[in-house]
Order: C-alpha cells, then structure tokens, then sequence
C-alpha cells in the first residue's frame, strides 16, 4: 500500500513523544501508557497514606478551616482586614501583598537593570567601572544578607517618629515614610476628564506626526506640547472647578503619626533588596543582548545620522529584545520568589501571613502549602504569559 | 525560597505518607539510639545551646529526664531548633519525638493539630517589654504603639485580643525569626516588644543595655507551657507525662540529686514504690524499675532544675511564683506515683 508523503504528527504529540523517548508505533504506545498507570499509582498512594495517617492522628484536614476567624492582624493590608476576617481573607490579603512588591519590584529592577547595563556598555571608562562594580558587588553578596542590611542596618538607623525628617508634609522616621494622603474633592471628576481629553489628544498628535514622517520625511518634536497639554488642561479645569483633592496632612500622636498613607520600612527594605540585587542580573543579561545585536547595526544606523540615544532605542534594543526577554523573565520569576524572604523582616506577604502564621495557627500544612504553592505557581505562569506575548508582539512588529 | 517550600512540603508529605511516624515512638527512639527533641532557637532559661553546643534549660531538662529513663543517659539527644511557626510541622511529620519548648496548651492546639500536651513546665502569661525612656507605666497607656512580635505564637493572637478588648490602636511587626523581632525592637522600629513574661526576661539579658528596658505589670493571658507528643502512640503520652510528674514527686517527696542515693535506699512505702525497689510501676510505663532513680540522678527534681535554669540559681532570677509547689502556695502539682 503506496500512500502519500507521510504526514507529520500533530505538533502536541510529537513533543509527548520526543518527551517519552520517542519510540513510535505500539510499543510506545504501550510504554506511555505504563508509565502513566504508574505515576497515578504512586500519587494515589502518596494521597490514601497521608490521609489515613492524618486520620489515625486525628489531625483535622480540608479547607474548611478557611471559614474561620484568623485572630491576628497584619502591619499592612490593600483590603480593609481586621483580626475578625476569615483565614480565606488573610490568603487574599498576602497574595496581594505578594503581587505589590512582586510588581513594584520587577518595575524598578528592570529600570535599574537597564540603565547599569548601559552604564557598563557605556565608552565613559568611569562609569562603565562604577557600573561594572555594581554588578559584581551585588550579585556576589547573598540577598537575604542584602535584605536584612537595608532593613536593620539603613531603615533601622532613621531616627524615631518624635525626631522624625520632616519634608513637605511628609516625615521620614524608622516607622517609614508618611505622606499626606489625597482625600477626593468635588473638582475631581473634572480634572480627569480634563486628563483624559489631554491624552486622547495626544495620542492624535503622535499619529498625525507620525504619518508626518512616514509620509513627508518631516520630523517634528512633539513631547513638550504633549506635556503642556497633560499638565495645561487638567490645571485649568482645576482652576475652574475647584482642587481635585484635599490633603489629609499627617500628625504625630502618641507613639506614631495618625492620618496620611504611610509606607512601611519593610516595604521599603524588600523593595530595595529585591530590585538592586535581580537588577543586576538584569544587567547582565541586557548586556549580553545588547552585544549580540551585529556591530554594523550601530555603525550603520549613525552613518544614517541618528544620534547614539537614537540607534540604541530605534534599532539595537529592539532586536536585542528578542535575546533578553526569556532570560528576563526567568529574573522577574525569581524575583517573585525570593519576595517570600518578606517573612524575615517582618513584611506579611503571602508566605509569611498565611503560609506562616495561618499555618501554625491551624495546623493544616498540606492543605495550606498547596495553595500557596498553587498561587506562586500560578503567578509564575502569568508573569511567563505576559512576557511570551510581548515577545510574540516584539517578533511580529521586527517582521520575524 | 521556593526551594524550601517545596522541601518542606515533601518532607511533610513524606512524613505524613510514611506509616513508622505514628506508633510505637519508644520503640523507635531505642533502635535510633537517640531521643529527637524539638526546642527552640535559642532562649535562655529554657533551651539555649552554648558555644560549644550543649543545651541547658528546663524544656531541655524535660528531654533529658526522658533520655535518662530511655537510655541511662542523659545525652543521647539530637536537638532540633525550631521557629513558632515550624514546631508543629516538625511534631506532626515525625521529625521529633516530642517538642519541648515553651508552647502554650490551648484547646485547639490540642485537638487540631493531632498531638497532646501531656503537662505544665512552667505556668506562664504575656507581657510587654518598653525601653524606660518612653515613660510608659501601664499597658493601657500604649495606643497607637507599634509592637513587634515573633509570627505563629499564641502572642500574636492574645496581642490582637487585648488591643481590640481595649478600644486601643496598634502596629503589630511579626517577624519568624527570634533574632530579628528582638533586633527590630532594639533598632527602635518598635515601641514594645511581646511575649510570655519569663521570655521578656529572657530576651532582656540579650539586649546591649537591660537595664534601659522594663517589663510593664500587666499580664495579659494565661500561658500554660508544656511538651507535646503526637496523637495516636499513648504509652509514649504517658511516658512523657510521667517524665515530668516524676521530677515534681520527687521535689515534693524531698529527693534530689544531691540525696538520691541514699533516698534509694529508704524503707518510706511512697519512696520505694518511686525506685520501684517494691512493684515495678516503672516498667508498667515502658521503662526500667530504675526510671525515677535515673531521672533525678541525670537532671535533679523539678525545683533544682527550675532554679538552676531560670530562678534563683540563674541569671533570670524569676521567682517561683504560680510554678511553686501546691502545698508551698503555688500550683504545681502531680498525680501519686503509685
Ligand atoms: N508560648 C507562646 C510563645 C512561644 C514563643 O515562641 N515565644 C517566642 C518569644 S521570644 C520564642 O520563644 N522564640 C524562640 C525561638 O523562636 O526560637 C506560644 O506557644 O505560642
């Protein structure tokens, strides 16, 4: 029997199989199927000992216990939380600690990553040293180390809330930073409408320039329009209907300053520790893509009369995009992580309020390590998703 | 970190999945040839290793006793220090035989997470710890304070309770390590630090200036501290039990390390059944006739432990208190060993 070319397998189970060690036909078959019978039998037994052990230990299990009131409060909370809420609460008040500093984190080590790894590319023989040192003092110290010197050793030697510095409203003190909080006004509705007005029509602006360019070959410099309109439009309207806000001003009483929104040293410390140290293996890693990028590229583009600035944004780092984003985001992954060193200084994240205290509150270990597990696992898939699609973005606008 | 996690969950799951974690613990302990013995971190008076790594203590005394009457010596203990927040992990997977450190007994600790207290230690209650400069007398004064405290104790519950019973404001820094909570009140991120009162005094020693800190009189719970074995195994419950009640019968009945051999040798009913020179309620429990002997030889009855390692012997300097006798005006007591 003579058929046509043969066709190549469907791509999923080509990978399965190549996984498996690619035997084709029945044999394989058979194998994939011994092996999977296996693996559900040893997670069975894992599953039917543990809970026969947890029963003759009378040890309560399931998740019933996420009903229950909690008991404990927390420094800081993006939810109203008091001692009252449920365990379930607690969960969601770590996760989205967890998810701030994780966030804020990867923001500032991804601009201080670049901007070191610049530095080091940089002809200026200074700065590219200082640069250089960064890197290689950061990555050699361990972080929980790091961690503990910013918090203990530079956040811990501010002085107490009564002497605290005092800058526009805001006092810095070894209980963080307060600033006056935004109370909404009656003028806010205006403002931002105001704003939004400003944006679209800056975004008009940039389209019509642009075509302007594409088109004519004119180039225009548009930003300090799109400024004056941003900060213009919005002041007007402010003029008109009156401020946006009003300002709650932070006031010392008793031991520590009540009103305004307050910062917490912990938040700080992690935030430091975590940014500097991934920022310099971001560094590292925007470097070498930068270096992949072919020599030519940068002496074509200036021999085209692009300032340095220029070639570097238009053309180098987007290809060089597509050498850094998988490693990057193996770095915003790790540092998503190490945020659960939070436990030792006292920041209560997720593993530290709910892996932490709500477990030997409870006693529940398995069931609350498979969440938290589940969520940090879950978090990992995101971050990955996001940065696959920009990479996919990144590919099709290069034309690749 | 995810990398301990993940550790730690294995090795529970792997505790938890492996059968030889439940029964039969004395037995297991022989064949090991050493007692496991969870203790904490490090807190002077009740389980601190020194630099050469001994530990004293009187929760440490507890595990001697119990290697003493297992083994007829006192040192055949591994010590595994444990944080609040990981001691009952390590009890329920099996990595220790018992815990003894300073754990509070409280319903749902004793029910839900499979294990059993089996007595009092020490009767305890929380306090707070202010520096003296902030000029607070009373902890009623202390609204709006910001307060550190060490994650998965009791502590951090009672704190909740008493700021909220109270109408007060407060900051609350736990941290899971003893070190940073202590260093974190110190560097003044904290206005007070909290705890059971005998660990105030403890941790103040530690501080670069004691003298600069007090300790306010509010008590603000009762804090029953004793040892925990896991559910399921009840001749090693009463072992443990009968470890401490023998040290509090011994003191009661006047035996102590100094006097023990001669003591053996009385012709007083109540002695003899203790160093089962009549009857053999020793190996009743499990053990050797000479349990009792053994115990008060290895480590002293328990007022001599108690004095050497928190009272008047020691640095602490705490008076007896609640953890007195019942018939000198405190409330220790213990069943007859008969
Ligand atoms: N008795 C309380 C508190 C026990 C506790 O852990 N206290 C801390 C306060 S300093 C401690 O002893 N830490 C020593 C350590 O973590 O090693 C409980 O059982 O929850």
């Amino acid at each position: 029997m003579t058929t046509g070319p043969r066709k190549p397998p469907p791509q999923f189970v080509f990978r399965l199989k190549r996984a498996l060690g690619g035997r084709s036909g029945w044999s394989g078959l058979a194998l994939q199927v011994l092996f999977a019978a296996v693996l559900i039998w040893i997670a069975y037994e894992i599953v039917a000992n543990a809970r026969a052990n947890l029963e003759t230990q009378r040890i309560i299990s399931g998740f019933g216990f996420l009903r229950n009131n909690a008991g404990f409060d927390v420094s800081q909370s993006l939810v109203p939380y008091t001692g009252s809420d449920s365990y379930a609460w607690v969960f969601l008040v770590g996760l989205l600690n967890t998810i701030l500093v994780s966030v804020i984190g990867i923001f500032f080590a991804t601009v201080i990553g670049f901007i070191v790894a610049l530095g080091r590319l940089s002809p200026n023989w200074l700065v590219s040293r200082i640069a250089g040192g960064y890197v290689e003092l950061i990555r050699n110290l361990p972080l929980l180390f790091q961690l503990l010197f910013w918090y203990l050793a530079v956040l811990g030697a501010l002085p107490g809330p009564r002497q605290s510095i005092a800058v526009f409203g805001s006092y810095l003190s070894n209980r963080g930073l307060v600033i006056p909080r935004l109370i909404p006004e009656a003028g806010l509705a205006p403002v931002v409408v105001a704003l939004v007005a400003a944006i679209v029509v800056a975004f008009g602006l940039r389209y019509f320039t642009r075509r302007l360019l594409f088109e004519k070959g004119r180039a225009i410099t548009i930003w300090p329009y799109v400024i004056g309109l941003l900060i213009g439009l919005p002041l007007i309207a402010a003029l008109m209907f009156g401020a946006p806000f009003s300002l709650e001003v932070p006031v010392l009483k008793g031991f520590n300053f009540s009103g305004g929104t307050r910062v917490i040293p912990e938040l700080v410390a992690l935030l430091v520790a975590l940014s500097t140290y991934t920022a310099a293996f971001i560094a590292e890693i925007v470097r070498a893509g930068i270096l992949s990028v072919h020599r030519g590229q940068m002496e074509a583009g200036l021999s085209l009369g692009l300032s340095r600035g220029s070639v570097l944004r238009l053309i180098v780092v987007p290809q060089a995009l597509r050498v850094i984003l998988p490693p990057l985001t193996n770095q915003y992954l790790n540092l998503t992580k190490n945020s659960s060193l939070a436990v030792s200084i006292g920041y209560p994240d997720l593993f530290s309020v709910f892996a932490g205290t709500a477990l030997s509150q409870t006693g529940q270990a398995i069931e609350i390590l498979a969440m938290t597990m589940g969520v940090y696992l879950l978090l990992s898939l995101v971050t990955s998703a996001v940065m696959s699609f920009y990479g996919w973005r990144l590919g099709r606008s290069l034309g690749a | 970190m995810k990398r301990v996690s993940l550790f730690f969950t294995l090795a529970v799951a792997a505790g938890f999945a492996s059968q030889a974690a439940t029964a039969e613990t004395l037995k297991t302990v022989k064949d090991r040839g050493q007692l496991s013995c969870g203790v904490s971190t490090g807190l002077p008076g009740f389980s601190n290793p020194d630099d050469k790594g001994n530990w004293t203590g009187l929760d440490v005394d507890i595990c001697r006793a119990l290697a003493a009457a297992i083994f007829n010596d006192p040192s055949k203990i591994k010590f595994v220090p444990l944080s609040a927040k990981d001691r009952f992990t390590a009890l329920q997977s099996g990595e220790i035989d018992v815990l003894s450190r300073n754990t509070t007994w409280t319903l749902s600790r004793d029910t839900s997470l499979g294990a059993n207290f089996t007595g009092v230690t020490y009767y305890d209650g929380q306090g707070f710890l202010v520096k003296k400069s902030l000029k607070v007398n009373s902890a009623l004064e202390l609204n709006s304070a910001s307060v550190c405290v060490q994650t998965g104790t009791t502590t951090e519950q009672n704190l909740a309770d008493y700021f909220k019973g109270n109408n007060m404001k407060y900051e609350v820094i736990a941290f899971a390590g003893q070190d940073e909570t202590v260093k974190a009140y110190e560097s003044g991120r904290c206005d007070v630090f909290t705890s059971d009162v005998s660990q105030l005094y403890a941790e103040r020693l530690k501080l670069a200036n004691p003298a600069d800190h007090v300790v306010l009189p509010e008590v603000i719970s009762k804090e029953p501290l004793g040892p925990m074995v896991r559910h399921g195994d009840d001749q090693w419950f009463d072992i443990v039990k009968w470890v401490l009640f023998a040290m509090v019968d011994a003191e009661e009945m006047g035996v102590t390390q100094a006097n023990v051999d001669e003591m053996a040798k009385s012709d007083k009913p109540d002695l003899k059944r203790a160093f089962g020179t009549d009857g053999n309620l020793g190996e009743q429990l499990g053990l050797t006739k000479d349990w009792f002997y053994r115990i008060i030889k290895a480590v002293g009855n328990y007022g001599e432990s108690f004095d050497r390692n928190v009272g008047t012997g020691s640095k602490l300097q705490i008076a007896r208190g609640l953890n007195q006798l019942w018939n000198k005006g405190g409330i220790q007591y213990a069943p007859p060993i008969r």
